[in-house]
């Protein structure tokens, strides 16, 4: 193993360990430093020890104590001195160090330090990046990235923002400020060749999957970090971007894609209905061939309602006019309020131009954002029509779609995935977005007549592979049995007592 | 260690409640600073008691009225003995003049070097 690989792969464990062992993240990280430093040359010489990270935490619990004794920080030093009484008066590498790295994350994601400092933190602390890459990856000099490191390292210290998992209450909003960090981190490396921040996001994204596994939104953010990186070769050609329609599919990443959906898969069973699971969910049924319009119609209207944003309206207005033709999107389109938004524009345009084409007897075109077009059918719009608020709006979709006389396409074939993916969406109108008594509005859940309902479901047995039973009951009560319930211990340990408070 | 809570009420946020809704923020309070993590803490008159005392040119300038000129003013601080930040902030969640269009800033009070020993 090359040393590079080693550090990669332990920085995090070791900085955690050394954060929890003197309560001061700048002593630690020096220490931490200065450990990896030590290593690089024995390393050279003797080939490395049998322990790697117990030897690294040992050396670096020295260096930390260096400094403090050196700096007469007479209260860490009785601190230290309680800690190494407990640890036994040999002070040799323990064979086995405790994974501190989950403190560490809910260290550098609390809500308390600005969003930017947050992502910087994170990068340094868990992912081992040097101030300078984390400057260059976000394009600011890397005086200002360490001045920004410098102060949100104060404030950790200062105010004394814990090094600890919070507590049941308080977890559910702190894990969304976690994995906010990552996915800000994934989506500020999208495309950026310098730093591979989509790569460290992900690496980050298995990390919390490997301490948190029994949260179904870390599985989910991971899957869809997954699903969206696997197309990255072929997103961009000759510089120009490439839409997921005209994408060289045998330059997508078979691997990461195939992982990205067991691990949606895995979620949904778990109980993942926020907004990741649905994100993945739709990135997931995009690279199907032919996409699932009405399941993805349902899955934006889903997302809309979690977020609330315009912009997944308009998404979710790309898939109607798929299911619906031009005119159930664009009457989605017209009713947005996002002027300055120019892909508002852009869509409203493509759809004006297929709602043209529809209306006279042309030769059949080609969409920008899909190649060929699926075709509604009476099955699918009979599917969504009992039970919709809206069924007037339906059907006139359907009429002035059907009225370009194009062929029927089979329905696709259903497909695990897809069913969990339909799962998720729930069931909801793919034109008007309101929720839907049975039946369910797509063709996928149409053909699966035991499917159970995402919302009110407590098992069964069997539909999801080989878990024995899934867990979709609404979404509060669910959250609360499932953070209370928790079977990861961590979460159940009471939060570590700061360095300071050794001071009173 | 210590942190203050530095409360910044909405002028305008208690006066508008009646006589059922002030003794509930009272009440609210006295059961805030009954908790054992609650040193000290006092409410402050109101904003036009006050005076700011300057330097200018060795002068001592006086101007009547709070010092920053903004829609919330300090109206009062409560200061608490917390491990941790977290630990700061739950009971800073309790501030009744939060619920009223208060803003509340914590702030770790700056240990003294004698208290050290």
């Amino acid at each position: 193993m090359r040393f590079e690989d080693v550090f990669r792969a332990e920085w995090g464990r070791v900085l955690a360990a050394l954060v929890g062992f003197c309560g001061d993240v700048d002593v630690a990280e020096e220490a931490a430093q200065e450990a990896f430093a030590a290593a690089a040359q024995r390393w050279e010489r003797d080939g490395p020890p049998e322990h790697a990270r117990a030897w690294l935490v040992a050396v670096g619990r020295n260096r930390a104590v260096d400094r403090l004794r050196r700096e007469r920080r007479l209260a860490e030093r009785a601190r230290l001195a309680a800690a190494a009484a407990v640890a036994g008066p040999s002070g040799g590498p323990a064979a086995t160090v405790p994974d501190e790295r989950l403190e560490l994350v809910f260290m550098c994601c609390h809500p308390a330090l600005a969003p930017e400092a947050r992502v910087a933190l994170t990068l340094r602390a868990l992912g081992g990046l040097s101030t300078a890459e984390i400057a260059r990856a976000f394009l600011v000099p890397e005086e200002t990235m360490k001045r920004r490191l410098t102060r949100a390292r104060t404030k950790v210290r200062a105010a004394a923002i814990p090094f600890a998992v919070p507590g049941p209450d308080t977890l559910p909003e702190r894990l969304a400020a976690v994995l906010a960090v990552v996915y800000l981190i994934f989506n500020q490396g999208y495309g950026d060749g310098r730093v591979d921040l989509a790569a460290e996001a992900v690496r980050l994204g298995r990390t919390l999957r490997a301490l948190l596994p029994d949260e179904p939104e870390v599985g989910a953010l991971l899957a869809l970090m997954l699903l969206h990186d696997s197309r990255r070769a072929a997103r961009v050609r000759d510089g120009e971007l490439v839409l997921l329609a005209d994408q060289d599919r045998t330059r997508w990443n078979a691997a990461q894609l195939a992982e990205g959906r067991a691990l949606l898969d895995d979620a949904v069973t778990l109980g993942a209905t926020g907004p990741y699971a649905v994100q993945a969910a739709i990135a997931a049924l995009q690279t199907e061939d032919p996409i699932d319009w009405p399941s993805v119609a349902a899955l934006y209207a889903r997302l809309g309602r979690l977020t609330g944003s315009p912009v997944v309206e308009l998404n979710r207005a790309v898939a109607v006019a798929e299911v619906y033709g031009p005119a159930a999107g664009l009457a989605i389109v017209d009713a947005l309020d996002l002027d300055g938004y120019r892909y508002l524009h852009s869509t409203r345009a493509e759809l004006l131009r297929r709602l043209g084409d529809a209306a006279a007897p042309a030769p059949r075109t080609t969409g920008r954002w899909t190649s060929p077009r699926p075709t509604p059918n009476a099955a699918t719009c009979t599917a969504a029509a009992p039970g919709c608020p809206e069924p007037n709006r339906a059907t006139r979709a359907h009429q002035s779609s059907d009225s370009r006389g194009q062929g029927r396409r089979p329905p696709a074939q259903p497909r695990e995935s897809l069913k969990k993916c339909t799962r998720v969406a729930g069931k909801v109108c793919a034109s008007c977005g309101q929720a839907l008594a049975a039946p369910s509005v797509s063709r996928t859940a149409a053909a699966m007549p035991a499917m159970p309902s995402a919302l009110g479901c407590t098992g069964a047995a069997g539909a999801v592979g080989t878990r024995p039973s899934i867990h979709l009951r609404p979404a509060a009560g669910r959250r609360r049995a499932r953070w209370s319930g928790c079977r990861c211990p961590r979460t159940r340990r009471p939060p570590r007592p700061p360095g300071r408070r050794a001071s009173r | 260690m210590r942190y203050a809570l530095l409360i910044n009420e909405s002028p305008t946020g208690y006066a508008d409640l009646d006589e059922a809704g002030r003794a509930a923020v009272t009440a609210d309070y006295l059961q805030l600073m009954a908790d054992p993590q609650v040193l000290d803490g006092d409410r402050l008159e109101p904003g036009e008691t006050a005076t700011t005392v300057r330097l200018t040119d060795g002068q001592v300038m006086l101007t009547d009225g709070p010092f920053a000129d903004t829609k919330e003013i300090l109206g009062g601080f409560i200061l608490v003995e917390a491990p941790d930040l977290d630990a700061a902030l739950a009971l800073a969640r309790r501030i009744p003049a939060l619920r009223h269009g208060g803003v509340v800033e914590v702030r770790p009070v700056r240990e003294r070097p004698a208290a050290r020993r």
